[in-house]
């Protein structure tokens, strides 16, 4: 072959991914690089920021709300991973079963997923209205009292995990409905010949199948919670006071409403931290359960 | 909805002892009612929606009491007409579908060509750029929210929809899905192409390309949907209330004070923003399933 041409091959495969790279640089690279100056300078507006060191990594240590939101984000990310997964994995079995009708039925628990984060939060905050609210007034038939689903600071966060769980059953249940697609059927044959109930086909033939899916459902779903913005963000916009106020929350609260921008930046590293401990910390446990089995 | 509709749970049942499926068949009381308690569940699972519609179409009077009912005594499209007539909202559904429209067009290409390039090329940087661009998925957007927006500043594109399309014109996880999906085209289809005379171009568009219809279908339903529902990022880098998408003018119409039942016009929109997305689900729901699927399968 001669020389140009195979110059001109190698090239090729730059053409095809330029774009890509060019948009990751521009909007995905430099600002990470950005954001990792931006944590060492103390900015109060859009204009140059002052070297600080590491001041505002040492703040953190010391604000009550960062603290606040760490366990806020801590108890919405447990009240909703475990739920969504459980309840997921419920009606994937249930409707993994011939059942009459049951493609509309997975359709039904599936279709929450279509909805825009905004229009969830819209029309929750207006199901869970205290004064209006179809779910007080359906409660109220049965003599129940109105209750602050989203006005009080105690009922505001328990809500939230409702309504963001509403949300995910349906990926739960998808992911989960294709994993069981894929257990070969001859396991639980061979299982019920030797006399294994439903209950116990279930414990040690399905789940143990399931381990990889569920790892990564986890990963997955501890991002999407740990990442979860949009519904808070309309429905109690971190309130009321500061009880549903999460750490990405925090993250745009001080870059966009206290315009601190390298003490928002500090922040979000923090949070990539978790995420990537997190990631690391699940690794070394499926190696570990792997090593176990 | 079946992704997979396969004949492996019959036969399941066909394998069971004797006593065993006589037992399946008797049990089928049972049955009924599992599917009566998951028809109850789903109808639950339903019921926002449903009542985004309804409260849509309830007048101000009866939206606003504590009176439990489940369809409006006299349905009405005032609420629809009330917020045309005092918001821009056509405005709003021009600038979602063209900010949608084109982020996907523009992201389905970058993500045809990356992925091509990494499923069928060696090239020098391949690894890093690849494992670069993995990484990213970790990153939350709200760590490169205030750089990004300086970027864009800097581009002066605040405020245009440029500011929404080029960021989010780079989609990892459709990059990542057209890699998966390029790499099972058999390499002798390229090689033969090429046997044939065509270019490395050529061999792309009018040999590999073709094949990928099932791949693009998926990116497309995946980019449109993200783009069209997507809300921090626009709310960030757009500010006039003319140049805002639904989602975004949607989360300002709550406390606008301009409505007399602000709830009937909230619902109004919301109807409208999801409606799109939903008759694109209820057409294509066995491709919307698995590309979601897809997203599941790192």
């Amino acid at each position: 072959m001669s020389r140009p041409a195979d110059r001109r091959h190698r090239l090729t495969p730059y053409v095809f991914i330029g774009p890509a790279a060019l948009l990751f640089a521009a909007f995905s690279l430099i600002p990470i690089v950005i954001a990792i100056t931006l944590s060492f300078q103390d900015t109060q507006t859009l204009g140059e920021g002052q070297w600080v060191g590491v001041d505002n990594f040492a703040q953190l240590g010391s604000d009550r709300l960062f603290r606040t939101a760490l366990v806020n984000t801590l108890v919405f990310t447990i009240g909703t991973v475990p739920t969504a997964m459980a309840a997921g994995l419920a009606l994937a079995v249930a409707l993994n079963r011939p059942l009459p009708g049951r493609g509309v039925l997975r359709a039904m628990f599936f279709v929450p997923m279509v909805a825009a984060g905004v229009v969830v939060g819209v029309i929750m905050s207006w199901i869970f209205n205290v004064d209006y609210g179809v779910a007080n007034n359906a409660l109220a038939l049965l003599g129940v009292d109105r209750i602050p689903w989203l006005t009080s600071p105690n009922m505001a966060m328990f809500t939230l995990i409702i309504v963001v769980v509403w949300t995910r059953i349906g990926f739960c249940m998808v992911i989960y409905l294709g994993a069981l697609q894929s257990i070969p059927s001859e396991l639980k044959e061979a299982a019920s010949i030797d006399g294994a109930d439903r209950w116990a086909r279930f414990r040690s033939i399905t789940v143990p199948m399931l381990t990889p899916t569920t790892s990564i459902l986890l990963i997955l779903n501890v991002v999407f919670s740990l990442q979860a913005f949009d519904v808070i963000y309309v429905m109690t916009g971190g309130g009321p006071g500061f009880s549903t106020t999460v750490l990405i929350q925090y993250v745009f609260r001080s870059a966009f409403q206290d315009g601190q921008m390298g003490y928002a930046a500090a922040l979000g590293l923090v949070l990539v931290g978790i995420l990537l401990v997190f990631t690391l910390l699940r690794q070394q446990a499926s190696k570990r359960a792997e090593s176990f089995l | 909805m079946s992704t997979t509709v396969r004949p492996a749970p019959a036969r399941t049942e066909n394998a069971l002892p004797d006593g065993a499926r006589r037992r399946t068949s008797r049990t089928s009381p049972r049955r009924w009612l599992l599917v009566a308690a998951l028809s109850l569940l789903a109808l639950l699972m339903v019921f926002p929606l449903y009542w985004m519609v309804i409260s849509a179409l309830t007048p101000g009077g009866q939206s606003q009491s504590s009176q439990f009912y489940l369809w409006p005594e006299a349905p009405t499209l005032s609420n629809f007409s009330e917020v045309f007539s005092t918001q821009p909202v056509w405005r709003w559904i021009g600038n979602s579908l063209l900010i949608a429209v084109v982020t996907t067009a523009i992201s389905v290409c970058v993500s045809l060509g990356a992925g091509y390039a990494l499923a069928k090329y060696r090239f020098w940087g391949k690894g890093l750029l690849y494992t670069a661009f993995l990484i990213t998925i970790m990153i939350p957007i709200q760590v490169t929210l205030v750089p990004s927006f300086l970027v864009v500043a800097r581009l002066g594109l605040v405020d245009s929809p440029w500011a929404v399309i080029l960021p989010t014109a780079f989609d990892v996880v459709g990059i990542f899905i057209a890699r998966q999906f390029m790499l099972s085209v058999p390499n002798a289809l390229v090689e033969a192409a090429r046997v044939d005379g065509a270019g490395e171009f050529r061999a792309f568009f009018q040999v590999v390309l073709p094949t990928c219809g099932p791949l693009i279908g998926v990116l497309v339903i995946l980019a449109f949907m993200a783009r069209w529902n997507d809300f921090l990022w626009p709310m960030v880098v757009l500010q006039g209330n003319e140049s805002l998408t639904v989602p975004v003018a949607l989360s300002t119409l709550t406390n606008n004070p301009a409505f007399a039942s602000p709830w009937g016009a909230v619902m109004a929109v919301a109807t409208i923003t999801v409606l799109p997305i939903l008759v694109v689900f209820l057409a294509f729901q066995r491709q919307f399933v698995q590309g979601i699927a897809s997203t599941g399968i790192k």
